[in-house]
């Protein structure tokens, strides 16, 4: 078990060091001087600012040299300086962190649980009026674009019905401390959670039903059965323990889209977090930190992956974690 | 043939997606014939509500534009990108994954690890990375969505060569003295296009969101109107009119829904096996 995680996380470090070095090449992409790229816009960065950073980052060396400054600068978490917020990116990351941890797992935790038990309803009822409502419901929410429905949630929740706040992480000016504030930043939580998490509960749902309707006809499931254990005994234990292996597979591979979605959300209902930074750097094409956000990202989903990996092994113990 | 449209006509999720996909199709390419006025031009006072004036039966929005035009038009630029990047990760993943299965080894390693590397860096906001760095374009735009969709491809073709690989009539095509790429081109890769079919058409519905999310944020063709475009614009203004933002919103919804319907339907018609195992 120890030696598959520090497999996993020499993988990971590997990866994350080849984004590193992709970032440093996309910098280069850009249209003009990196030095100018790297400040800001360039009208908006001044001339000594601009000297600073081709000497920090010895924009004049050869780029190997280069390369390897810009390498060492983020692995020392130094991800360069946002000119135009006027902060270290790596502080402006932190700051906003714990709002994306908060609003990703929310909008996962809702997503899985509502999935896997409308999955479960559907597969169970298959076939009857609602598996069909299930399924259809699964289906368009599944084509909704993430950045509509939040759209549609503030037209409905908070211009219709004036039940939930349409943007922000706290009433500004509220003052609350302790449980009130934790039940206005709850208030402020749900929708854009539900908005997040709606896309991937139709997926989970999908996939659950799918994976059930598999297992169900399996020959074990029919051991079960003729054991004389109840049908509610042989669905839970048998069928859907079975059946959420590859759930939980997807669920590592939806990692990325999850913090995609989450740029989205955060931009609609102003969540202050890193999609929102992320917005923020690219509305004023602040490239040092757009770049910082995407490698933050990728870092996330490597963990995320981890984790799920390891979770899949604990739950299907066929998966030795020697390989 | 023939066979392959009788049992995609028999599956109603297959039915309705080629009707909203031929929908949309006409839209696109005689729509803008049939309501000529400019999506751009300001045809009406701002924020007229829908279904008040014939001439502009959807509204306009806060610039006096005509949102039906808007539709119409955005039609084009969202089946344009769907397509066209679709076809580019194809392109790319096709080659990649048919060289790595078949060839094995080394190669396979290192194809598949690339890929992989691929596959982890979240797509979207690489998506956003490389249009904000190359500059938004409709050409941007389709390279970085090609860019974050191929890797399945190539993954799901690497699985299909493999298992052809080893067939007696690809062994043959060996024993005779074929050249690899013929035996691939010829032998392998035409009995491995059902699966490759049934994801491109989930790909296109994939990119059409991932086009109008990028929009959304700004991040489209100045030069072009496009559903995603119409409704970032619309988001400020959506307390006062909300048509400018819904109507786009269901078009991208019933798009992407039409092209899943299709891949479900395509999915029952080229693999029957699968599909009865769903059931």
């Amino acid at each position: 078990m120890l030696s598959f995680v520090a497999q996993r996380v020499v993988k990971g470090v590997i990866v994350l060091l080849a984004i590193v070095v992709l970032n440093f090449f996309l910098i280069r992409l850009a249209p003009g001087d990196p030095a100018v790229v790297m400040a800001g816009e360039a009208g908006a960065s001044d001339q000594v600012f601009v000297k600073q950073l081709k000497e920090k980052f010895g924009l004049d060396k050869p780029l190997p040299e280069q390369l390897f400054i810009y390498v060492k600068g983020v692995v020392t978490l130094d991800l360069g300086f946002s000119f135009r917020q006027q902060a270290p990116v790596a502080k402006l990351i932190g700051e906003r962190l714990p709002a994306t941890l908060l609003l990703t797992l929310t909008a996962f935790a809702i997503s899985l649980a509502l999935g896997i038990l409308f999955g479960t309803f559907a597969a169970r009822f298959a076939g009857t009026f609602l598996d069909t409502g299930i399924t259809v419901f699964a289906l368009i929410f599944y084509a909704m674009p993430i950045f509509w429905v939040a759209l549609m949630g503030i037209l409905l929740f908070s211009v219709t019905f004036d039940w939930l706040p349409s943007f922000g992480y706290d009433t500004v000016g509220g003052n609350y401390t302790g449980l009130a504030h934790a039940i206005d930043v709850g208030k402020h939580l749900i929708m854009p959670a539900m908005t997040l998490g709606l896309f991937f509960m139709a997926t989970y749902t999908r996939m659950t039903r799918a994976s059930m309707l598999e297992v169900k006809r399996l020959d074990f499931v029919k051991t079960a059965r003729a054991k004389g254990l109840s049908d509610a005994v042989i669905q839970r234990r048998h069928v859907l323990r079975n059946a959420l292996l590859p759930v939980v597979t997807l669920a590592g591979v939806h990692s990325g889209t999850l913090i995609g979605g989450a740029v989205i959300t955060e931009t609609v209902f102003a969540w202050p977090g890193i999609g929102r930074l992320m917005y923020d750097a690219l509305l004023q094409r602040d490239y040092n930190l757009l770049l910082g956000v995407f490698v933050i990202c990728s870092a996330m989903v490597l963990i995320f992956n981890l984790i799920t990996d390891l979770v899949y092994r604990l739950v299907d113990p066929r998966i030795e974690f020697a390989s | 043939m023939k066979q392959f449209w009788k049992s995609m006509l028999r599956s109603p999720s297959g039915v309705i997606g080629l009707i909203i996909l031929l929908l949309a199709i006409s839209v696109a390419v005689f729509g803008p014939m049939l309501f000529p006025n400019s999506p751009w031009r300001m045809v009406q006072r701002p924020f007229l509500p829908p279904f008040t004036l014939s001439t502009v039966p959807l509204g306009t929005d806060a610039l006096g534009r005509d949102v039906f035009a808007g539709m119409i038009f955005g039609a084009r630029v969202s089946l344009l990108v769907g397509l066209v990047s679709t076809l580019v990760a194809l392109i790319v993943g096709v080659p990649i994954g048919a060289m790595a299965g078949y060839f094995g080894g080394k190669v396979d390693d290192a194809l598949m690890r690339f890929t992989e590397f691929f596959q982890t860096i979240p797509s979207f906001a690489l998506a956003i990375v490389l249009v904000a760095i190359l500059q938004p374009s409709i050409y941007s735009i389709v390279a970085s969505i090609a860019v974050v969709s191929w890797p399945p491809v190539a993954r799901l073709v690497r699985g299909e060569v493999l298992s052809l690989r080893t067939r007696e009539y690809v062994q043959a095509a060996v024993v005779t003295g074929q050249s690899n790429s013929w035996i691939i081109l010829r032998e392998i890769l035409p009995n491995a296009l059902s699966p490759v079919i049934v994801l491109a058409s989930l790909m296109v519905a994939t990119a059409i969101l991932l086009e109008s999310s990028l929009s959304f944020l700004g991040l489209g063709d100045p030069n072009l109107i496009s559903w995603g475009y119409m409704v970032g614009a619309g988001r400020t203004v959506i307390r006062q009119a909300w048509w400018i933002t819904v109507f786009p919103g269901v078009a991208i919804l019933i798009s992407v829904l039409g092209l899943n319907l299709i891949g479900e339907g395509l999915n029952d018609a080229l693999n029957p096996r699968l599909s009865r195992e769903g059931r």
